[in-house]
């Protein structure tokens, strides 16, 4: 997995709540059996009219945003399928951290799988982090994950909160499954405390 | 010993090793797998030369992406992508040595319906797929959830997945039902209190008497939309009609194996003094027949509402309902029982269940679905269609003007053909209402497989107690 250490760039703005994996990577990309090359399709449906055509208003259509690296969203970021192909269209696309007031469980957890880092902040620092977004391609944001640390383009900062085990992995870009198989032991004496307790699993 | 939730106890009973920060890997009884989320998981395997750790407890069936319609069992009839991805399944089912319904099997059907019917889900268990509804298999007292591929791969490689304990959330539905009432006006009443938001970071465990009146199909209901509640999981507590569900399935335990499984069975509740970090109440007698009038699954009202504006809500709603309404196509002040729909979707993981059918059948009896509209039943697995066929209820639909599909996902969330056009408007027994959920411009309004009868009779919405 790639590491994130720490990012400064270009934030889209997308004040909307409730920003579900639909609408980051609609049902038709998911006939893929791969996870590259996604990100032309990110937010496809809001992004591209019904001829494939751009929509100009869209934020990530804009010039000032095409190398957008940070997205700054509103409540539930995420929500709705279990689909990691949001993630790996938002990575594909150049994002590498989602900044909103709250994150839908699952969507939260894949991000940490494919080096994204998402963000949970109060309301009122998302607000302020929106605004810094809007100011297009000339500010930048800064976010420093060892620190747990974002800069706006002003020099603003706020402190989020990450787990420390997530944080451990993305800052050195570790593969769970090959740390949960040191711990193979474990699972062994589990399953075989298992089979006497509960047979019939 | 201290109380303990019924989510507290299944945790604990399956807690294989805790690190120092409260990191835990949980151990997965049964792992439901589809063609849609898996293929790169499964290619991750063998790019690091891995083994399935228990494919005894792997179980396989394609669903998302499988055409309903007949002759499927020829991958020539499927589109191109959807033969790949069941082609990829078929043959990672066979090299990891899982099992395995092809399409091909009367078994195959929705993964949340299947694991139930042929008694893989059994109270107590683990259990997660790589879909969000897994939530589904918590109306047995089972932990279940949705999972993305990178967990897939890991609960393939290892029997576990690296997991951080939920908060333990109540709710409780008193009293009883009123007629015309069922578990989706409940599940969808829920999540319009809540929001869909309101459960994230928790663990729910449904109870109160209407909550025990429900059959099992009506509990796999309510706990499938946990999920868009934004709860990690739905739980409700085991008792007799559990048993009764379970017994003589396929894979259920026999014997004494039977027995010393309901021996535990019978302490998986919630202690009566256990810790709530949050607890909802809502009276079964205040529940209406509901739909959904936006596109989040929140944005749930009575049918005997009207259509709200965007300044009846607060903060980031304003503009979310705003957005819907003109995504909708939708004028605030009307009553929604006078909202024309193009479609009936009856089916999916959340109402495609024998009791589901039964229900939209006892409406459409003896009547016809309005001329123009077009309407489907998708049942949720070959062996419920074949239930229904033998109930005479094929027939009722199908006498109604209903197509009556094999058994997929299918408009739910129209991976395959049958998808809605740009600004068609839909009756949907399904779980989500999002934009282009159902195809691109599609409008989409959730609600029970009785009010989605009753909505193909009239070509509106309609309160199904006005047909009753």
């Amino acid at each position: 997995m790639d590491k994130f250490t720490t990012l400064t760039g270009i934030a889209a703005p997308m004040p909307l709540i409730n920003i579900d994996t639909d609408m980051i990577i609609p049902k038709q990309f998911l006939k893929t059996i791969k996870r590259s090359g996604l990100g032309v399709n990110l937010f496809d449906e809001m992004r591209y009219d019904d001829d494939g055509k751009e929509i100009p208003d869209f934020v990530l259509n804009q010039d000032a945003y095409r190398e957008a690296e940070v997205l700054v969203a509103g409540d539930n970021f995420g929500c709705g399928s279990s689909r990691e192909h949001a993630p790996w269209a938002i990575k594909d696309f150049g994002i590498r951290c989602v900044i909103a007031p709250s994150f839908a469980d699952i969507f939260y957890n894949n991000c940490f799988k494919n080096g994204i880092l998402p963000i949970a902040l109060p309301q009122e620092q998302v607000d302020v982090l929106m605004k810094d977004a809007e100011k297009g391609a000339n500010a930048r944001m800064t976010i420093d994950l060892e620190t747990q640390t974002v800069t706006t383009s002003d020099g603003e900062s706020f402190s989020f909160e990450v787990d420390p085990f997530k944080k451990h992995c993305l800052l050195e870009g570790l593969d769970d499954i090959g740390l949960t198989m040191e711990k193979a032991g474990a699972i062994d004496t589990f399953e075989a405390h298992a089979a006497q307790a509960r047979p019939w699993v | 010993m201290s109380p303990k939730t019924l989510y507290d106890k299944i945790w604990d009973a399956h807690v294989a090793h805790e690190a120092e920060d409260g990191t835990c890997l949980l151990y997965i009884d049964r792992h439901l797998v589809h063609e849609v989320t898996s293929p790169q998981a499964f290619e991750g395997l063998r790019m690091t030369n891995r083994k399935v750790r228990a494919p005894e407890k792997t179980i396989a069936v394609p669903d998302h992406n499988v055409p309903t319609t007949a002759g499927r069992e020829d991958p020539s009839n499927m589109t191109e992508d959807s033969a790949i991805q069941v082609a990829a399944l078929d043959k990672n089912a066979k090299d990891f040595g899982i099992h395995y319904y092809p399409v091909s099997d009367i078994r195959q059907g929705i993964v949340h319906i299947v694991g139930p019917e042929q008694g893989w889900t059994l109270p107590g268990m683990t259990v997660v797929c790589g879909d969000s509804h897994t939530a589904t298999h918590g109306a047995f007292g089972a932990l279940a959830h949705g999972i993305g591929t990178s967990e897939v791969e890991h609960v393939l490689a290892t029997q576990t997945l690296i997991q951080k304990k939920s908060k333990n959330m109540k709710v409780e539905i008193t009293g009883k039902l009123r007629p015309g009432v069922t578990a989706k006006d409940i599940t969808l009443s829920v999540i319009g209190a809540t929001g869909t938001a309101g459960g994230t970071g928790y663990v729910i465990e449904y109870c109160g008497e209407a909550i025990r009146d429900l059959s099992m199909e009506g509990r796999m209901t309510v706990c499938n939309m946990a999920i868009e509640g934004g709860a990690r999981a739905g739980l409700i507590a085991p008792d007799e009609k559990t048993y009764e569900y379970c017994m003589g399935r396929p894979h259920a335990p026999k014997g004494a194996q039977w027995e010393a499984a309901m021996n535990w069975w019978k302490t998986l509740y919630s202690d009566d003094d256990a810790h709530w970090d949050k607890v909802i109440t809502i009276k079964g007698e205040d529940i209406a027949p509901v739909v959904t009038w936006g596109t989040s699954p929140e944005d749930v009202l009575p049918i005997t509402a009207t259509v709200p504006a965007a300044d009846d809500f607060e903060g980031g709603k304003v503009g979310a309902a705003q957005r819907s309404l003109d995504y909708m196509g939708l004028t605030p002040g009307m009553p929604l029982s006078e909202v024309e729909i193009d479609t009936v979707f009856i089916g999916s993981c959340t109402n495609g269940r024998i009791e589901d059918l039964r229900a939209a059948a006892a409406i459409l009896k003896g009547k016809k679905k309005k001329d123009g509209l077009r309407a489907m039943v998708v049942p949720g697995s070959g062996l419920v269609r074949a239930q229904a066929e033998e109930e005479g209820l094929a027939d009722i639909f199908k006498e109604a003007g209903f197509e009556w599909r094999l058994a997929g996902c299918s408009m739910c969330l129209a991976m395959n053909p049958d998808q809605l056009q740009p600004g068609e408007r839909c009756a949907a027994t399904s779980n989500r209402n999002f934009e282009g959920r159902q195809g691109r411009g599609g409008r989409t309004h959730l609600m029970s497989p009785a009010m989605a009868a009753a909505a193909a009779i009239t070509g509106k919405l309609t309160d199904v107690r006005d047909l009753m």
